[in-house]
């Protein structure tokens, strides 16, 4: 097992590197000058600009910025955004608030997904499933920010069960409402995910043998539906940890969240190229981690998967 | 109730029985409306007594069997009549008295010991829990104690394993320990080792008779094969579509069938027949036109020589242990012998004896380690692509599984006519009319060229097999367990065909297959095959006459029946 797992972590070396050049890569060639861009409408000082790009190394060509890049990570000092903060500082602030919104949108999902789907599934054509599964379609089917604005203005502005916006200290009771909506589309998907499961599972040879043992229908839904319809949906939640920390910009822009898509995004705008690549390496070594996890997951709920030997 | 209990200590005499069937029906609703898979079934177990229940795939025997345990699938039910579990009835019970029933009164063995435990589960949590669920006491010391019972080494540790470790015999032997668990008064063996090898067969069901005589179990046994329900059960009731059409004690069953569908049940059941042709030779009665229909003379092989020669063949796989290192697994090993033309060679083994690989490679599907296959003076590894394509056409093979070697989306005409196509033969109008001619060949209706393999049935399906490994006049025809999956009625039928065809046109055949009971009926020579090596061959005479190797003589005991006396010959020992 723990082969497996420093194998996994060496396999962690060309993500990182090929990730890093491919998101670097595609900043510098975004059109225009950043370093422009910041005089905004004055006019630019030649001396202050120049300094600034020798500042940021745009006075180099790719490969240096980019092995510049890869010094500044591994002597843990990651530079400067624009206005002058330290980047490290930056991700620090950032990435609680989201890991925060992700985890409680997980929890929703996962929660109201499996039982949502296990209830269906025991009870298919039925009309509890037949409902479901309408729902989980108009769900996905809608858009997101369809959903975030909708769910923003009858919850939050008619209603007042909670706060149409979230506070710069983003809260948990704050993020109800965002990860509700950042997490629907993915509880539409486990739902369904969940139901094929265990009806595929209800069928099964050794369910029916279980039955045969003379254990109660709660029992064998427990031990022997459950755990086994639980596999795949599990392999989909771990994925789907890493789509929810980089998929929330749409959600955090709805709801003013003070978070990693927000930040991104303006880093994006303003042509911040250490900004964004660090940020988006954070993102992809959790999707990373993530999915080692899951592999893991998976191995500990299916003996037969095993990785050494 | 309780007086029940008492008559068990009593005896015989005054008993009633454990399970009584009267009348059953049962009915599935489907999208075409209701469909009865069970009419009027009726039978009696009496309290440890063995019944078996004998019938082909759809008989409803399996159906009948999950009614007493109030298993049918979710749209079955019994319409009418009764099931009486020691005097109760309890076709339409709730599903709380079923509950209450199921592990402690009445027990189930199912089928297939791949399917029937949890992957995600150790062996012994599966045991445990069956206790735990019957309030008898679940400890570790208890699990390793019902687990030994049923015949499973190292019980202790072998709890602690997950069902993926077990051979398929180690989970049939746990399947039997959950069953028996709980000491139930009736155990609903279903098919309990028609997954298994033959030998594992035999020992399987010799403790779970054991066993049950000790326990004073009575057994509902279920299976497709005559000769061991005629071996293991005290009565036998023989169904047909869904209707018991006869039952009576085994023996006078057996050797007195009345109703038709007994009669040819027990004509072609493979293994009673094979033991009728020992019998017959014990007698001196000819028994060349019980193995094969009498030759017509059509074709006369024109040479007698050996067609195929197999010489040193070796093949080794490596198997992966991880970080690229692997291991060498030998599957076939060193293993020789020749196949006369216009004869029948057949290999025997078990699963993973490697016959299966011989096959391939003969087929030039596989390329071996080391040796060589010579087909009519050419060794098949020196051929190119020019050649090997023509080699292809005079060696065809016939598989397993006529479901899965069949293209569902090719209508009949067009399976068939595929390697005329493909070997560029005749124009249009002579294919169509070779395709007829081969349908005929097989016994299908020519109107069969334009349906689809889902329109036929498993008989028909590897009749058409049949007829496109002929479309190309082969000389060989390899046939990897080619009638395994079928039912013994079409079994038989499908051996009759190849035996007719094989005298008609010259074939030789190299069949594959686990079952002796078949060897018996079409071979004239056997390779038995042990763990990759070749064992033991001869005629096929000499090896059920006087096998020479012990390994030999457990396949051949192990053929259900082996052990009983059939009429004509009843007096001969």
């Amino acid at each position: 097992m723990s082969t497996y797992i420093l194998k996994r972590f060496l396999q962690l070396i060309p993500v990182f590197l090929g990730a890093t050049l491919l998101v670097y890569f595609l900043v510098f060639s975004l059109p225009g000058d950043p370093i422009v861009a910041l005089f905004g409408d004055k006019p630019v000082n030649e001396a202050v600009a120049a300094k600034l790009r020798m500042q940021y190394h745009l006075d180099q060509p790719f490969w240096m910025q980019y092995l510049l890049y890869l010094k500044s990570i591994f002597t843990f000092d990651l530079g400067q955004d624009f206005s002058g903060r330290p980047i490290a500082a930056v991700l620090g602030e950032v990435f609680p608030v989201t890991a925060r919104l992700a985890i409680m949108a997980l929890i929703f999902e996962a929660f109201f997904g499996i039982v949502f789907g296990l209830i269906a599934g025991l009870r298919k054509g039925k009309l509890f499933d037949a409902t479901v599964l309408v729902a989980s379609l108009v769900v996905i089917g809608i858009p997101i920010f369809v959903l975030g604005f909708l769910l923003q203005f009858t919850i939050g502005v008619q209603l007042g069960w909670a706060k149409p916006t979230v506070s710069s200290a983003a809260t948990i009771p704050d993020l109800i409402l965002p990860a509700i909506v950042l997490g629907l589309g993915s509880f539409a998907y486990v739902l369904r995910l969940t139901r094929t499961s265990v009806i595929e599972n209800m069928n099964a040879d050794y369910v029916r043998t279980a039955t045969a043992k003379g254990l109660s229908r709660f029992q064998v839904v427990r031990v022997h539906i459950l755990r086994n319809s639980l596999i795949p949906v599990i392999t989909f939640l771990g994925a789907d940890l890493g789509a929810l920390m980089g998929g929330a910009i749409v959600t955090e822009g709805i709801f003013n969240v003070p978070g990693v898509g927000n930040r991104l995004y303006r880093a994006v705008l303003s042509g911040e190229g250490p900004t964004v690549v660090s940020i988006v390496t954070v993102l992809v070594l959790i999707y990373c981690l993530s999915n080692l996890l899951v592999d893991l997951l998976y191995g500990w709920l299916d003996p037969r998967i095993r990785y050494d030997s | 109730m309780s007086a029940s209990v008492d008559f068990q200590e009593a005896g015989y005499a005054t008993e009633r029985p454990l399970l009584e069937i009267k009348d059953l029906a049962i009915g599935f609703t489907t999208s075409n409306g209701e469909v009865n898979a069970v009419r009027n079934a009726r039978l009696t177990v009496m309290p440890g007594e063995t019944v078996a229940i004998v019938g082909e795939s759809g008989s409803g025997k399996s159906t009948t069997a999950l009614a007493a345990i109030g298993l049918l699938p979710g749209n079955g039910r019994v319409t009418t009549g009764q099931i009486l579990f020691d005097g109760e009835d309890i076709s339409n019970a709730s599903e709380k008295r079923m509950i209450e029933l199921r592990g402690n009164s009445i027990g189930m063995v199912p089928q297939d010991p791949m399917s029937n435990l949890n992957p995600v589960w150790k062996i012994g949590d599966q045991v445990r829990e069956t206790l735990k669920a019957n309030g008898l006491p679940s400890g570790p010391d208890d699990v390793a104690k019902v687990l030994s019972q049923a015949g499973l080494p190292d019980a202790g540790s072998r709890a602690k394993q997950y069902p993926h470790e077990f051979s398929g015999g180690m989970r049939q032997r746990a399947l039997i320990a959950i069953g028996l668990a709980c000491q139930p008064r009736l155990l609903i063996a279903d098919e309990p080792t028609s997954a298994l090898d033959v030998t594992v067969q035999r020992q399987i069901l010799d403790h779970l008779d054991k066993m049950t005589t000790e326990l004073g179990t009575a057994v509902l046994l279920i299976t497709h094969d005559l000769g061991l329900a005629a071996e293991r059960a005290d009565q036998v009731v023989v169904m047909y579509r869904g209707q018991v059409v006869e039952s009576g004690p085994s023996l006078e069953l057996l050797q007195n069938p009345q109703h038709p569908y007994t009669q040819r049940l027990v004509a072609s059941a493979p293994s009673l027949a094979s033991r009728r042709i020992q019998a017959a030779k014990e007698l001196g009665v000819e028994t060349d036109d019980m193995l094969a229909p009498s030759e017509t003379g059509v074709v006369e092989p024109a040479k007698s020589d050996d067609v195929l020669q197999i010489q040193n063949l070796r093949k080794v796989f490596k198997l992966r242990s991880g970080l690229g290192k692997s291991t060498d697994f030998t599957a076939v090993d060193d293993i020789s012998f020749h196949v006369k033309r216009g004869t029948t060679t057949a290999i025997v083994g078990e699963s993973g004896s490697g016959k299966s690989t011989v096959a391939q490679m003969v087929l030039n599907l596989l390329t071996p380690t080391s040796g060589k296959i010579i087909f009519d003076g050419v060794d098949t590894s020196t051929l190119n692509s020019k050649e090997l394509f023509a080699f292809r056409r005079r060696v065809q093979p016939i598989f397993q599984d006529p479901y899965g070697s069949l293209d569902p989306m090719y209508n009949i005409f067009r399976t068939i006519e595929e390697p005329l196509r493909t070997h560029r033969i005749g124009d249009k109008a002579s294919r169509e009319k070779k395709v007829r001619e081969l349908l005929d060949q097989v016994a299908l209706p020519q109107s069969t060229m334009q349906r689809y393999p889902n329109e036929l049935s498993g008989g028909q399906r590897q009749r058409v097999a049949i007829a496109r490994a002929l479309a190309l006049d082969p000389e060989v025809i390899i046939c990897d367990e080619a009638v395994s999956a079928l039912d013994v009625l079409v079994q038989a039928q499908v051996l009759n065909l190849l035996a007719e065809l094989q005298s008609r046109l010259g074939l030789t055949y190299l069949f594959i297959t686990h079952d002796l009971a078949v060897v018996r009926q079409i071979a004239d020579r056997v390779c038995v095959m042990e763990k990759g090596k070749l064992v033991e061959t001869g005629s096929t005479d000499d090896v059920f006459e006087s096998p020479q190797q012990d390994y030999t003589r457990a396949l051949l005991n192990a053929i259900p029946g082996a052990g009983l006396m059939l009429p004509p010959e009843m007096d001969v020992a």
